[in-house]
């Protein structure tokens, strides 16, 4: 757990930051600054948000978890299917179904990585293939078009609540959600002790094992669920769906000061994150630079962003003797 | 060291295996020609996992190694555009490649990062700039010296027509025969070791741990760049997405070859077999007409396959004991 007071202003910082750029954007093309566009960029972020807030849980507990793309991809492809041979399936049960094969594709990663003591990466690189091929195996490599697409998914991220669309109530009930469990309830403080200090968390009487398998399950649900909303978004489903996002997913969290090393990062943090990549994707066309410099800003941002960090840490004085591959070794450090 | 000759072994049963079982199954799959084929794939592959070897056996990852391939090329690239000679070409690949891989070792070396997020990150720079520069355009017209050198055979170039290794497999097994030296034959690489297994313990005793690592990084964009010249002749062209996803292959061939990825343990015969079994057995399933998406899914499963059997054997023989 870190001092309030750095996080705060750092964040401070990202907000600051974010609203320059939407200002300065906004003076070269005012059409930036429109409402309607703002609600792009949110429909935008909001699955980028959803994903975000898994990916975080497993981040603090000094893991990661890279099938996170695939997972939303299969999973968008499953429900597809699946809509596509009932066409009688009822919308709650899709989310149900979205949310519980995400779930269990996510168990998978968190069960091979609390049972058998390996690290997070390799085990979520090899589940990111293996998913990524079942989708070719379920689809036989066809796409689900348009208009195969269950009208049930494509209209939910397209109802609109109180004047915004139902994309953007879901992000936010997930936002709110993630806020509960990382403030006041104690399997999400303990979410924290763990990545904070795994050997201090297991004599302190933390069920370690148990809130491994726990994020690693919530961080796939929210991938199946982001899956569903995808799918219906972009009303299409192929096996190549959302390849690499888990790149933008991690940027996003890194970017708002989620800490890799785990046990650092807030909820409002990540979500700043979030809305930084969502402004710079939706200004890029505004001011007319190549699309094609979306990854490589991306890329910049990462890199500046931990340097920053970086040095934050120093000044706080932590980290002095601590090995800069405590990362990879996962919570089993 | 035992059980590490152990999984050596497993590996070479498991080769044979695949040449006896896809050999007897499949008509052709052990003609020599086949079996040269086999190599083609991997050998790049190999050449970027055996540096990626050095780098997991000192406890750090490069993930950009492949972007920084996409990067020499197309460095390369655009030196053939502006007229340069063939071994212009190659240095200006050589530099580029140096140069990712120096940006990666100072971000970790200076900044005391992590390698995994620096090189996600510089994962996603390079091969977005790739993309800014190419764009959805292509670089072709390469000289015929390059495709040689990507698609001949060492018995093409030294006249003697039934020596069908190709120049891809020659070049990687002389790069793992020096790799190899260095890593266990040289005092540098216990030190890799050293340094893998506790980089507190080897500054305290004197060992130049940032030293190392930046070395380390620096040798990954070099090989990155060898590949990078390898493939671009082998192919043809320069691509923005050029070896788009080979981290992961380079990874896995490493993870597969014994190495522990947290550092200290690995060694590089364990490695080059990794690279080979996985050649000769993706080539199987091509031959099999399965597709290379099926085929990166088993790819994925072996991944983890190979981390959880150890383990689960050392977990029954403690039960039993």
């Amino acid at each position: 757990m870190t001092k309030p007071t750095t996080p705060m202003r750092r964040e401070w910082l990202l907000l600051g930051i974010i609203v320059l750029l939407a200002l300065a954007v906004g003076a070269r093309a005012p059409v930036f600054l429109t409402w309607r566009n703002a609600l792009d960029i949110g429909n935008d972020s909001a699955i980028l948000a959803i994903l975000v807030m898994g990916q975080m849980l497993v981040l603090l507990t000094r893991g990661v978890d890279l099938s996170v793309a695939s997972n939303l991809a299969l999973t968008g492809m499953l429900c597809a299917l699946a809509a596509k041979a009932w066409p009688a399936l009822p919308l709650p049960v899709l989310v149900l179904m979205a949310c519980a094969i995400g779930a269990g594709l996510g168990f998978v990663n968190g069960f091979l990585i609390m049972r058998f003591q390996l690290p997070a990466i390799v085990v979520t690189l090899g589940t990111m293939s293996a998913y990524r091929g079942a989708i070719f195996v379920a689809s036989g490599g066809a796409w689900v078009n348009d208009h195969q697409v269950h009208p049930a998914i494509k209209g939910l991220p397209r109802d609109t609540l109180l004047g915004l669309p139902m994309l953007i109530w879901c992000a936010a009930a997930v936002v709110v959600l993630a806020l509960v469990l990382l403030r006041w309830r104690r399997e999400g403080r303990e979410l924290y002790a763990l990545g904070g200090n795994p050997s201090a968390a297991l004599y302190a009487g933390i069920p370690v094992s148990r809130r491994l398998v726990m994020a690693y399950t919530l961080c796939g649900a929210l991938a199946g669920l982001a899956g569903l909303l995808w799918v219906g978004r972009y009303s299409i489903a192929f096996t190549e769906l959302a390849s690499g996002y888990e790149l933008t997913v991690i940027a996003a969290c890194v970017i708002g000061g989620v800490s890799i090393g785990g046990g650092v990062g807030t909820v409002s943090g990540a979500v700043l994150g979030v809305l930084f990549i969502g402004v710079i994707n939706g200004a890029l066309p505004v001011i007319q630079v190549s699309p094609f410099w979306q990854q490589a800003i991306a890329g910049a941002v990462i890199l500046v962003s931990v340097v920053l960090n970086a040095r934050a840490d120093r000044h706080r004085g932590r980290q002095i003797l601590e090995r800069p591959a405590a990362a990879l070794q996962g919570a089993s450090a | 060291m035992k059980a590490l000759d152990t999984w050596e072994r497993v590996l070479l049963a498991l080769i044979v295996a695949v040449y006896v079982g896809f050999g007897t199954g499949i008509d052709g799959f052990l003609s020599p020609y086949a079996v040269a084929d086999s190599t083609y794939n991997v050998s790049e592959k190999a050449l970027i996992a055996l540096a990626m070897a050095l780098l997991v056996v000192a406890g750090e990852i490069d993930l950009s190694i492949a972007a920084t391939m996409a990067l020499a090329s197309l460095a390369m690239g655009f030196a053939m555009k502006a007229g340069a000679p063939l071994p212009v070409m190659l240095a200006v690949a050589a530099a580029t490649g140096a140069a990712c891989g120096a940006l990666n070792g100072w971000l970790v070396t200076r900044w005391k990062l992590p390698s995994i997020v620096v090189t996600i990150g510089t994962l996603s720079l390079y091969r977005g700039l790739a993309q800014v520069v190419l764009g959805d355009q292509a670089i072709t017209g390469y000289p015929e010296t390059l495709s040689t050198w990507g698609n001949g055979s060492v018995g093409d170039v030294i006249g003697v027509p039934w020596l069908i290794v190709p120049i891809e497999f020659a070049v990687l097994l002389v790069a793992a025969l020096a790799v190899g030296l260095f890593l266990h034959r040289t005092v540098h690489g216990r030190r890799l070791y050293a340094i893998g297994a506790n980089p507190v313990a080897s500054r305290f005793s004197g060992i130049a741990v940032d030293r190392y690592r930046f070395g380390l990084f620096v040798f990954a964009g070099l090989m990155a760049a060898l590949a990078a010249v390898l493939l671009t002749g082998r192919i043809g062209s320069t691509r923005p997405n050029l070896a788009m996803g080979w981290e992961l292959d380079a990874v896995t061939i490493v993870i597969l070859g014994g190495v522990a990825i947290e550092g200290g343990r690995g060694s590089i015969v364990g490695t080059v077999l990794a690279a080979v079994l996985l050649g000769s057995f993706t080539f199987a399933l091509g031959m099999l007409n399965v597709s290379g998406i099926v085929m990166s899914m088993i790819v994925g499963a072996l991944l983890i396959g190979a981390m959880v059997l150890p383990r689960g054997v050392r977990h029954l023989r403690t039960r039993f004991a």
